[in-house]
């Protein structure tokens, strides 16, 4: 099986210069020197053509920062992007336009990512017109079509964003991303903005749209709820790697990586009715500076001397399934 | 200290008075150029000694509002205009200005979403603690640092000591929420509204604490209203769920029952637009349509527009009525009535 997208080592590193007079105090002995983020370290991802993988972890995983480079709008330190097959950052011309165009983002915030100057009408079709996807004819009932199919009267292409709701704005964003017929959607968090009867919606048209357009999902999440109701396969990440990589359902049932089981543990589920809270100890370390080998072993509960020397490698430990854990060489 | 220090410890009883806080027909309305914004137009509701009610619903239904009016945070153009907010027996709608000053922050502690709503950016955290028990109480300042370490160590902060020195900004989100905590639990309120204090942190974090603030109600038996609109969060934690619509409580009633036999159609959709685990990929019960207006809601029950068990009788307004089990409900059509 081909994959659709893929990353190959995939690595965003982003570096804090010091400043002017950072400098100088350098000069004059001062302790200062260039910081490094390592957001994103060295992950391999593919996903195959109809596929919905939930990207999951916790604030500054670098789960957007990954997203955001598969989506083409970042550029990875290291690493490439495969899409069909074929290294992205190699082709030229009409085949690089194409394999830009085929993957979209949908951004979190419905009300920073759309022109508040912009006419819907203008905010859909610009794309399709500028890439002359669709004759100038026809662009109108083309935006009409787009708004339709998102669950938007035409009647309301003449408005500018502030004239609609949080979930509203949402299908226009979704509605943008559609028009230059994309076949992978990257969605950043894209419904962790909106109210709870309204995330529904739009989780249940994101799951139309994947039926009737034959779409493949990057779909990023902090909410493991709705990750596991839409995705096939889930990739939990912490501080820039990945620990864990599972088919969703056997995710659920047993996750392997301990820092998998917390998370799973501690999410708040409508089924697990006035329990006592367990919570795993100690906050998320630093991107700045995350502790030598295991990324997790400051909280793990299992934690060994290796742990601290020796980062544990992505392995395979069923098919399908891969687990970054020293637990499992045991 | 020139102010008579409100009696803490003396008529601290063994048999707490059965309700803490109680609202009734609670309306706060807000006057603005576009018309009446009638963000809170009839809450009651009931919380006892170390009790824990959850208060749900969605942005826009005033259940923040609701917990702005209890402690008397409302700013013009809003107003309670009507209805009783009684704390152990004494009305707070009446209270003058310096009552409150006095029951806030001692009595009636307030956890906002954002943790910098309570803390002072230019202050150390030392500072805001021990400010925050000499307003209350007549107690020398190394008395209040010691109440201030305690109260961090309750919430599970580690280095209380080094934290104490620290400024705000030098501190993560978790533990600046933390530490709003540890300020709302320093004078051992009898009563704390939470507003979503754990929406903005991440899951690991939210679970450490919940767990602390669980076990501190627990412990001193502080009664708390805790305002979010994530279902899961409350159904974990609080004994009663209150659920709000449109300025309105619709149902009440304990956690299990409201969660597994709700009352209210608006509260099975809240539920089935929850993702679960035996709902896997298939479509989630949606809630059509979008929430009203509250400067011109629907005649009648808010939610009929929404609602697929609408009928003509729902144009009049629904009461809240009792309907057995401890559950109120404002209903014409519930999905079932709950068992005796």
């Amino acid at each position: 099986m081909t994959a659709l997208i893929e990353a190959r080592g995939l690595t965003k590193r982003f570096v804090k210069r010091p400043d002017f007079a950072g400098r100088i105090a350098g000069r004059l002995g001062a302790d200062i020197r260039e910081e490094t983020v390592h957001a994103v370290d060295g992950v391999d991802l593919s996903i195959a053509k109809g596929e919905v993988v939930g990207l999951v972890g916790e604030s500054g995983c670098g789960k957007s920062t990954l997203g955001r480079m598969i989506a083409g709008l970042m550029e990875p330190t290291e690493g490439e992007v495969l899409f069909k097959g074929r290294g992205r950052a190699r082709l030229s011309g009409a085949e690089a336009r194409a394999a830009r165009l085929a993957v979209q983002m949908i951004f979190q915030d419905p009300y920073a990512s759309l022109n508040p100057r912009a006419r819907v009408e203008t905010i859909v079709g610009e794309a399709p017109r500028v890439h002359g996807l669709v004759p100038r004819a026809k662009l109108a009932s083309y935006s009409d079509d787009l708004l339709a199919r998102v669950g938007l009267s035409p009647d309301v292409k003449r408005r500018y964003p502030h004239q609609f709701s949080g979930g509203q704005r949402s299908r226009i964003g979704i509605a943008r991303a559609l028009a230059v017929q994309p076949e992978v959607l990257v969605c950043d968090e894209a419904i962790a903005a909106l109210d709870v009867s309204i995330q529904a919606q739009i989780l249940n048209l994101f799951i139309e749209l994947r039926a009737s357009l034959n779409l493949t999902y990057l779909f990023i999440s902090h909410d493991l709820g709705v990750v596991e109701h839409i995705s096939d396969r889930v990739v939990i990440m912490y501080l820039g790697r990945v620990v864990e990589m599972a088919p969703t359902t056997q995710l659920f049932a047993g996750p392997n990586h301990p820092y998998a089981q917390a998370l799973l543990a501690e999410v708040p589920r409508l089924d697990a009715r006035k329990r006592t809270f367990e919570p795993i100890k100690g906050e998320i370390p630093s991107p700045l500076d995350p502790p030598p080998g295991c990324h997790f072993h400051p909280r793990c509960p299992h934690v060994m001397p290796r742990c601290r020397a020796e980062a544990p490698r992505l392995k395979t430990i069923a098919p399908g399934r891969l687990s970054a854990c020293h637990l499992n060489d045991a | 200290m020139t102010r008579p220090a409100v009696a803490t410890t003396a008529v601290a009883s063994p048999k707490a008075p059965a309700r803490t806080l109680e609202a009734e027909d609670l309306r706060t309305h807000f006057f603005t150029r576009r018309g009446i914004v009638k963000a809170v137009d009839g809450v009651s509701l009931q919380v006892a000694s170390g009790e824990m009610l959850g208060l749900v619903g969605e942005s826009g239904c005033g259940k923040t509002i609701t917990g702005f009016s209890i402690i008397g945070l409302v700013d013009p153009p809003g107003r309670v205009v009507s209805g009783a907010v009684r704390f152990k027996g004494e009305d707070l709608v009446g209270a003058s200005a310096e009552r409150m000053r006095a029951l806030r922050g001692d009595r009636i502690a307030m956890i906002f979403q954002d943790p910098m709503m309570t803390l002072n950016p230019v202050l150390r955290v030392d500072t805001q603690m021990v400010e925050a028990v000499q307003a209350h109480r007549a107690v020398g300042r190394g008395a209040a640092l010691e109440l201030a370490r305690e109260a961090l160590v309750q919430v599970g902060m580690p280095a209380p000591e080094r934290r104490l020195k620290a400024y705000p900004h030098e501190l993560s989100g978790g533990m600046r929420q933390r530490i709003a905590i540890a300020i709302a639990f320093l004078n051992k309120p009898d009563l704390i509204v939470a507003d979503e204090p754990t929406t903005a942190l991440d899951v690991t974090i939210q679970a450490q604490i919940l767990h602390e603030v669980q076990g501190l109600c627990r412990k001193t038996g502080t009664a708390m209203i805790w305002i979010t609109h994530d279902l899961a969060v409350v159904a974990a934690l609080a004994d009663r769920i209150a659920v709000m619509y449109a300025g309105r409580i619709v149902e009440t009633g304990r956690t299990e029952d409201v969660i597994e036999r709700p009352l209210h159609p608006y509260t099975r959709g809240l539920i089935g637009s929850v993702p679960s685990r035996n709902r896997r990929g298939a479509p989630l019960t949606q809630i059509p349509g979008l929430p009203p207006s509250l400067v011109d809601p629907p005649i009648g029950c808010a939610f009929r527009p929404r609602c697929g068990r609408a009928s003509a009788l729902c144009r009049e307004e629904p009461e809240e009525r009792a309907v057995g089990g401890g559950r109120r409900l404002r209903c014409f059509h519930p999905l079932l009535e709950a068992a005796p």
